[in-house]
């Protein structure tokens, strides 16, 4: 043998080691995961995901319906019609792709349909732009969708396959966003454990609808409901959605038994003893890990929460994880104008009337592919550390990297 | 699979989603009768078939070069009886 190897070992090996990109693992988690209906409009930063599986699909790896379709309203609705008709079904989009499908968003989570999709995150124009920013999927938190946000290229793989287990759960039967930062994440390569077919075959089993539409047992799906039912389905969503929250802890275990990897639905680093924890998500948590590292090796009493999860909102979680921290600096790569990052209101929401609550500080970062360093990091660290000491805030709110006259006003790069 | 259920009363007999039972024009009949039912005079009619061109539902027929009405899914507009220029077509109640 090559290499030296017992001549078992590929057959005994539960997985092959291979190099993607954040849409390579995405596209090739979707193989595995055998969807019969593909359905995607092509957009920067998701264009590989769209070419890698109109590949599989041409050259007869993956038995799909792929569709191909003249925008993203249109590809919802298609995905929608797929899933009703029985069919496992996924798409992906980026930004304004997003904002253009907004409408079959709700549809898509009030008829139930379990669909999957990817959303390589990227800013909203005006200004335009290609680059990072979580605004585009935080922008449709409200439509009925449960979010991951996905911090590196092993983790987008893992993710789409167990987002598919919790879409399709009886208890759940919601659609689900894997979203990963565009470019960071999308385009930045890493060595990736690829599980086997069979492997991903026994944890996620085919998909089974609710009501298959069928031309000789004709159904409306959703007729008109007059108020005295609408509010039940929606309670319905809401009930799905705090489901959701033990199934994603349920099936992320099962995984981890399986595959030797497991996420949880917010992961904490280093907050055991923490006086200042910072809370991110997707890629800038990465970098605020590295951040938190070298602060601890100068005996700083730092932490890191990153959310994984944002719809459903972990908040028990992360209440649970931030117990005796005194402050706390959120991390946000998107903005409510007028209000505030969303994971820092929800966040502060969230511990409001916890007497022990810790003070909460939003820092705004990372919007339109701004480069957010472990230095920027670090620097909020420390300013997280001074509320705590002192238990004062400065600033409730602070967008980092804006290059002012004033450099007091800021917090610039060194 | 599961049954559709239509009627409930209460938020636990709800069905998972919001479903429903339909009527639709292969299975059951969908016609109204507005403005009653038009009989077409066939001593009169020329088959020059505007009244099928007219017809908003594709309720009239051409039968072996004879214009006919479906009654399945005829509302009763009366556009083909407006529409006829020989008045071979009259909306009748019975």
């Amino acid at each position: 043998m090559p290499g030296g190897g017992h001549p078992h070992d590929e057959e005994l090996a539960m997985t092959t080691k291979r190099l993607l990109t954040g849409n390579g693992a995405a596209a090739l988690a979707v193989k595995l995961c055998q969807p019969k209906v593909i359905c995607a409009y092509p957009i920067t930063p998701q264009t590989p995901i769209v070419e890698y599986l109109a590949k599989f699909v041409a050259d007869g790896e993956l038995k799909a319906e792929y569709i191909p379709i003249e925008g993203e309203h249109s590809a919802m609705a298609a995905c929608i019609a797929a899933s009703l008709a029985g069919a496992r079904t996924y798409t992906a989009t980026s930004s304004q792709g997003l904002a253009y499908m907004q409408e079959g968003l709700f549809y898509a989570a009030g008829v139930r349909a379990p669909i999957l999709m990817t959303v390589v995150n990227r800013s909203l124009a005006a200004p335009w732009t290609i680059l990072a920013g979580e605004d585009d999927s935080i922008s449709q938190r409200d439509t009925g969708w449960i979010q991951f946000y996905c911090e590196s290229v092993q983790e987008v793989l893992d993710t789409h396959i167990q987002a598919y287990r919790v879409a399709e759960d009886w208890e759940v039967r919601l659609p689900v966003m894997v979203c990963l930062d565009g470019f960071n994440l999308s385009h930045c390569y890493e060595y990736v454990e690829v599980p086997r077919q069979r492997d991903v075959d026994e944890f996620l089993p085919p998909f089974r609808p609710m009501y298959r539409l069928d031309v000789e047992d004709p159904k409306l799906i959703p007729p008109f409901e007059p108020p005295e039912w609408f509010m039940a389905f929606k309670l319905q969503q809401e009930e799905a959605m705090e489901n959701a929250k033990r199934r994603i802890r349920e099936v992320d275990e099962q995984f981890s038994e399986r595959f030797g990897r497991g996420y949880g639905l917010v992961e904490p680093f280093l907050c055991e003893d923490a006086d200042a924890v910072i809370v991110a998500m997707g890629t800038i948590a990465g970098t605020a890990r590295e951040a938190v590292a070298r602060m601890r090796r100068k005996r700083r009493k730092v932490g890191l929460v990153r959310i994984r999860v944002f719809r459903p909102f972990p908040r028990e979680e992360l209440k649970h994880a931030l117990r005796g921290v005194k402050a706390v600096g959120v991390i946000d790569r998107n903005y409510s104008f007028g209000c505030g990052g969303a994971v820092f209101t929800e966040l502060r929401s969230a511990l409001y009337g916890d007497r022990a609550a810790p003070i909460v500080l939003g820092f705004v970062a990372g919007l339109g592919g701004q480069d957010v360093t472990v230095h920027h990091v670090m620097e909020m660290a420390e300013k997280v550390l001074g509320a705590a000491e002192t238990g004062e805030v400065e600033r409730e709110t602070e967008w980092i990297g804006i290059r002012r006259r004033k450099p007091c006003q800021s917090l610039n790069s060194p | 699979m599961r049954k559709v259920k239509t009627k409930f009363e209460f938020y636990e007999d709800l069905p998972l989603g919001p479903v429903a039972e339909v009527e639709t024009s292969p299975l059951h009949r969908t016609d109204w009768h507005l403005h009653g039912r038009p009989v077409i005079d066939h001593e009169k009619c020329t088959a020059c078939r505007i009244c099928w061109i007219f017809c908003p539902e594709g309720a009239i027929q051409l039968e072996d070069g004879a214009v006919t009405v479906n009654y399945r899914y005829c509302k009763g507009c009366g556009i083909c009886a407006h529409e006829c220029p020989v008045g071979a077509i009259r909306m009748t109640r019975s």
